[in-house]
């Protein structure tokens, strides 16, 4: 058979086309722009933020600068500067407001400090806390989650499906008080090995080894009972994602190929499975700072959970904002760096 | 003499599409029954709500308030009497438990269904109109996605205060829909891109129109899904701010339970009656919704399949 | 020889509904540089039927007879001799159009997968060399092989599906559909390039499609399969230019004669859709749709019949003598 010569050129041998999207598989550039955008448009969720604080610290009743008659030390004049700031109107305030958005010099109505060296000082403690709980949960909870996926409809999926449901359902600060009366105080058989509370015993110094094991002594239950509700949450959509996966036709491909089930999940099915994975995973970081919040105050961690607590009961509220803020800002942070590594290992997403 | 025929029954249009809706609700029921998960959780809730309507009857309202219990033992751990035992003021544990269902129940669905009708609204706004308020509903609903829920519940509910569970419905409302409304916006796309929608538009159907009677139908069955799966949410979120003590100090519920638990030291005194049962409701309420909601899910959207 | 050699293959997948019989009875010889098409409706059995040279077929599946692959029986096999048959003796040419490569491996990595899984004293050096010169017999340049899946066009995608098929040098080889979802003038080179490799290999070749003329002009024998059984089997060209079974009949006759005005006008295309499996009618199976049905056909089903040199039929009506030719 006979065919027009540019129809065999088209399909077969030269294709600059793809030649040249195989070479722009890996551009730098590409990356950079990429990682461009997607900061502005998180910069521009956090101006809409930024907004929001604003118009709802103005819709508060009252003399917004007798909220500071609490503060210890502070003078007469202070106050009376504070309450000429803060009663300027409103196109004013905005002005201001823009001009300094992060509203760097904003004090606490309670300690009278500055809102931001506040929250870094409570960072840290959040900052092990989370990090120690994600670390476990995803671990965990991706293996439970491949496992149940893998073997739908097993013993082993039923179980741990029921399991991960339960806990899915459970507020972690219930979890945590549970943990405190178990393991804490001990009740009926079960052992008082763990402290109930703070980060550390005082007098200890955090950076010297003996501080890092007690730090990690207390950090155990708190850490466990936001681990267990994260876990389920993230198994639950590991074994989603499995079961996508399934029913693909590449799979067809891997076992007549020769491959054994441990191979096929292992090379071909798992790593497309967590694509769609690490998407939600990265996107539900806004519920463990809920989680953070409570147990936290369970435990008396003295970590931006805490301080929100602690801001709520003295009705602080210029500290309330500014933790607000940012928390927001590290969950759009977290967002972006979920698009990028998509991005990065996804190869069907041209950057 | 004139012989009186019966009129043949001719049915009116109407008739037939009533014929057509019962049909399909029983061919639901059906489905959904096959669903060991799904029917677990409609009779978990059923219990929950029959025990909630029976609370005046069954623990009279005197019974829980903290002045005719000052006789009672405080915290004392199960007996004949108090079959779960007494909170730190004397009260039953078990009366309390019952009491809490009503306000959790109420705030959770109003909330949810506050979040379903604010998230269909946008939702079909910003998957239909093409223009500015389009994208404005695009942007807003985006943005509230981003923010983190609890942080954002707690701004709220600090800034306007602790004045009863209406401001707390609103609250939740108010921050639950950005999900159920990309969820509408997905689907309210899909389905205008269906040709029958071009068609309809040809023929002059005006916007409003459209939207209601080719996209909402299509719409509501995963957005009642997606709402029942919301309920859940939002009860968690409300047993959480109960337990930080954002909500009204007067109103019995399981988050304030265990917020009054904490607070007098249950943990520590080993006080398991006044810890467990709380914690276990609202796990049970929850996992109820849940159940509802996935198995909803599957009979709704047949292209999910068998789990 | 016979490379390929199905004897009485029954498939029945267990179902909560009942049992529901796939493939019932299937007799198939292919030999060393033979190729040979399987055409059918969707729902005939022919994927099925594919299924069980590799051993693919669902835990549900309940299978008898026996599938030879080079003189063994892949049924009763322990699974280590299994996975070495696959793609080592017997590989299947997946539809490559659609998802039958991992969307995330480069082209390469996924050819060079089976090389080593089969040929322990390979190395990545010498595979990746085998590799590109796969991609050469099959008529792509050795750089495709660091493409991504959604980087090719459908009908290079179905070249590397063959490609991969060929990696460790099979006996025989099943293509499912190869040309389905692929425009005329690809469909053309692809088959060209399945029968070059028959014959260069003297491999045993099966091609499966539901598009008769595909396989007339490409296969050397035909098997026409209906509701899980085949209906007739002969030599290609012959059996699309005279059809004994009134099921081919229909087939044939539902392509229009390229040169023959007459043929666009003439009643064509069979009314009706195949049987349900689970539910196939009494007596002949076709016979609710057979044009030329008596009331005989209602009681008997009859196996496969001669019905001319070289060919079979399974229709009552070959025997008497009343089939059209």
């Amino acid at each position: 058979m006979s065919e027009p010569a540019e129809a065999i050129a088209a399909d077969v041998g030269s294709d600059p086309a793809l030649e040249r999207r195989v070479r722009d598989t890996r551009r730098a550039g590409g990356l950079g722009r990429f990682i461009l955008r997607r900061s502005l448009t998180g910069l521009g969720t956090l101006l809409f933020v930024l907004a929001f604080n604003f118009v709802l610290f103005q819709l508060l009743p009252g003399d917004p600068a007798a909220r500071y008659r609490g503060v210890r030390d502070i003078s007469a004049e202070a106050i009376a500067k504070l309450r000429e700031e803060l009663n300027a109107p409103l196109w004013d305030q905005f002005i201001n407001y823009i001009k300094d958005p992060l509203s760097l010099d904003a004090l606490s109505t309670f300690s009278g400090e500055s809102v931001w060296s506040t929250i870094f000082g409570s960072l840290w403690p959040t900052v092990v806390l989370l990090g120690t709980a994600t670390l476990v949960a995803t671990i965990v909870g991706v293996w439970i989650g491949i496992k149940a996926g893998w073997n739908r409809g097993s013993k082993f999926d039923k179980a741990s499906t029921g399991v991960t449901l339960l806990l899915y359902a459970t507020p972690e600060f219930w979890l945590g008080l549970l943990l405190i009366m178990l393991f804490s105080t001990g009740v009926g058989p079960f052992p008082a090995l763990f402290p109930s509370g703070t980060i550390k015993d005082a007098g200890i110094d955090a950076l010297s080894i003996e501080g890092v094991i007690n730090i990690a002594y207390h950090t155990v239950l708190p850490a466990t009972a936001l681990a267990l509700v994260y876990l389920a949450d993230y198994s639950l959509i590991m074994r989603a994602s499995i079961v996508d996966e399934l029913g693909q036709d590449y799979l067809t491909t891997a076992r007549a190929k020769g491959l054994m089930d441990y191979q096929i999940r292992r090379r071909h099915a798992v790593p497309n499975a967590s694509l769609p994975t690490i998407t939600l995973i990265f996107l539900s970081f806004g519920f463990i700072i809920g989680g953070a919040i409570t147990v936290e105050t369970v435990f008396s961690y003295p970590g931006l959970g805490l301080l929100s607590v602690e801001a709520i009961g003295t009705q602080d509220l210029p500290l309330l904002q500014a933790l607000f803020l940012f928390t927001s800002a590290a969950v759009i942070l977290f967002n972006i760096i979920a698009d990028v590594t998509i991005a990065l290992v996804d190869p069907r997403i041209r950057v | 003499m004139s012989v009186e025929t019966a009129p043949m029954q001719v049915l009116s249009s109407r008739a037939i599409a009533r014929q057509r809706r019962v049909r399909s609700t029983k061919r639901f029921v059906e489905a959904f029954a096959q669903h060991k998960s799904g029917v677990l959780g409609v009779v978990m809730l059923l219990v929950f709500v029959v025990l909630g309507l029976l609370a005046p009857v069954l623990f009279p309202a005197e019974m829980i308030e903290p002045i005719n219990t000052v006789n009672n033992p405080r915290m004392a751990s199960p007996s004949a009497e108090f079959w779960l035992g007494t909170d730190e003021l004397g009260r039953s544990v078990l009366a309390l438990l019952v009491w809490a269902i009503r306000p959790s129940l109420i705030v959770g669905i109003s909330a949810s269904i506050i979040a379903m009708i604010l998230g269909t609204l946008l939702g079909i706004s910003s998957g239909h109109f093409r223009n500015w308020f389009g994208a404005l509903c695009e942007r807003l609903t985006d943005w509230f996605l981003v923010i983190p829920f609890l942080p954002l519940v707690i701004v709220l509910a600090a800034v306007f205060g602790q004045q009863g569970d209406w401001i707390l419905i609103v609250v939740l409302g108010i921050t639950a829909w950005p999900g159920t409304a990309r969820l509408v916006r997905a689907q309210t796309l899909s389905v205008e891109g269906r040709p029958y929608i071009e068609r309809a538009k040809v023929l002059g159907n005006s916007d409003w129109k459209q939207m209601s009677r080719h996209v909402l139908p299509n719409v509501m069955p995963l957005v009642i899904a997606n709402t029942t799966l919301t309920v859940a949410i939002v009860i968690l979120s409300q047993t959480t701010l109960a337990f930080i003590g954002l909500t009204d100090p007067n109103s019995v519920n399981w988050g304030s339970m265990l917020d009054n638990a904490s607070a007098s030291g249950a943990p520590l005194r080993g006080a398991w009656w006044y810890l467990l049962p709380p914690g276990i409701c609202v796990i049970l309420v929850v996992l109820a919704f849940t159940l509802i909601g996935r198995a909803l899910e599957v009979v709704l959207n047949p292209r999910l399949g068998s789990e | 020889m016979a490379l390929l050699e199905m004897r009485d293959v029954h498939l029945t997948y267990r179902t909560d509904e009942g049992p529901i019989p796939a493939v019932r009875g299937v007799n198939l010889s292919v030999d060393a540089g033979e190729i040979v098409g399987v055409a059918g409706e969707s729902g005939c059995g022919k994927s099925t039927l594919v299924s069980t040279v590799l051993r693919l077929f669902p835990k549900t599946a309940t299978v008898t007879g026996e599938v030879l692959v080079a003189g063994e029986d892949v049924l009763t096999m322990k699974w280590n001799r299994v996975r070495a048959v696959r793609w080592g003796e017997a590989a299947v040419v997946f539809q490559g159009a659609l998802h039958s490569l991992n969307p995330i491996q480069k082209i390469g990595k996924q050819l060079v997968e089976p090389i080593l899984l089969h040929d322990k004293k390979s190395s990545e050096q010498k595979a990746l060399k085998k590799v590109r010169e796969l991609l050469a017999q099959v008529g792509l340049p050795a750089r495709h092989a660091d493409a991504y899946p959604h980087q090719l066009s459908g009908g290079q995608k179905q070249r590397v599906m063959i490609a991969l098929a060929l990696t460790c040098d099979p006996e025989v080889l099943i293509a499912d559909e190869p040309t389905t979802a692929l425009d005329v003038m690809v469909q053309a080179q692809i088959l060209e390039l399945l029968t070059e490799i028959a014959r260069e290999r003297s491999m045993a070749v099966v091609i499966i499609s539901h598009d008769l003329s595909v396989l007339a002009t490409t296969c050397d024998r035909v098997a026409i399969m209906y509701a899980g059984r085949i209906v007739e089997e002969g030599v290609a060209r012959e059996v699309f230019d005279y059809p004994k079974h009134p099921y081919t009949r229909a087939l044939t006759g539902a392509f229009p004669t390229i040169g023959d005005p007459e043929s666009r006008y003439a009643p064509s295309g069979l009314a009706g859709d195949p049987p349900f499996p689970g539910d196939l009618p009494e007596g002949c199976p076709f016979h609710p749709r057979c044009p030329d049905a008596i009331d005989r056909c209602k009681e008997v089903d009859v196996g496969l019949l001669p019905a001319g040199p070289a060919r079979r039929a399974a229709c009552i009506l070959v025997n008497e003598g009343v089939a059209a030719s």
